[in-house]
């Protein structure tokens, strides 16, 4: 049986703990985020240790699925099943790593810099919207 | 680089992995914010409302924190906004084309040993580190 108030809860909480998480670890600063991008100039390391910091943890999280028939207040895991390597994921990753090393946000701390200011965030996340849903018609 | 950093970037790391972990174990959900973004946009009913609460709280999250350290870090206003517009565009044309970003593939897809978010993870920061190459030392923009 789905419970859908609690789902709704779990979901807001967990969106403040990595709200949280991304701004205590400077991931929403793109200047932050850029000169840890810039190998070839005073290349700063810090946010390397923000993946360090959360691949175990979330490792730990899915060691726990293995365990659970399913998620304690859904019905069934949502996981993508695809494992095979296309054209498709290549493209897009590098896309995607190139509109990253130009201004320094991804979609999680571009959100969550919402919290600090307004010009910024919201022309990215209208033009981040607009790429996505250009591709989407494309693709349809 | 400073030892706070140092530790910040960790414990941060860490909270973000605790948050991914939650969703999944709690709701069955993989903490992929681009996916999460556009399925605010496109799906109805509890599907847009899980995901619009936990951007929501994304904002609510960073808001706390800077209420807690004021002044963490200089706001950039240096940087104009068609570049900005056109980092979004190509950012949202490929996290959809790629399914995934930094936070999908990058945290929770590694974490799984998925084998595409591990090519994807390794194409995107290669890419990232190109992109800003090729933008302050050829370019030599002021980026």
């Amino acid at each position: 049986m789905t419970r859908t108030p609690v789902i709704l809860v779990m979901a807001a909480v967990a969106g403040v703990v990595f709200g949280f998480g991304l701004a205590l670890s400077e991931m929403i600063n793109p200047r932050r985020v850029l000169a840890f991008l810039d190998v070839a100039g005073r290349w700063d390391p810090t946010l390397l240790f923000v993946m360090i910091g959360a691949i175990p943890v979330a490792a730990v999280g899915y060691a726990v699925t293995r365990r659970q028939s399913r998620p304690l207040f859904s019905e069934r895991f949502f996981l993508p099943e695809r494992r095979d390597i296309d054209a498709r994921l290549l493209a897009g990753a590098a896309l995607f790593g190139i509109g990253w090393g130009l201004a320094g946000y991804c979609p999680g701390p571009v959100v969550a810099m919402l919290s600090l200011q307004w010009q910024e965030p919201v022309v990215f996340i209208a033009a981040m919207l607009t790429g996505s849903q250009l591709y989407r018609g494309m693709t349809a | 680089m400073t030892t706070t950093d140092f530790f910040n970037a960790l414990a941060g790391g860490a909270l973000i992995g605790l948050s991914a972990a939650l969703l999944l174990v709690l709701n069955g959900r993989v903490a992929g914010i681009s996916g999460i973004v556009n399925g605010a946009v496109e799906q109805a009913g509890i599907e847009r409302l899980w995901r619009a609460l936990f951007l929501a709280g994304l904002v609510l999250g960073a808001l706390i924190y800077s209420r807690m350290v004021p002044d963490d870090f200089a706001l950039r206003t240096e940087l104009g906004w068609p570049v900005i517009a056109a980092a979004g565009f190509i950012v949202g044309i490929g996290t959809r084309m790629g399914s995934g970003c930094t936070s999908g593939h990058g945290v929770c897809g590694i974490s799984r040993l998925s084998p595409r978010s591990i090519v994807a993870t390794v194409t995107f920061m290669a890419l990232g580190f190109t992109s800003t190459y090729v933008v302050r030392h050829m370019l030599a923009l002021p980026i």
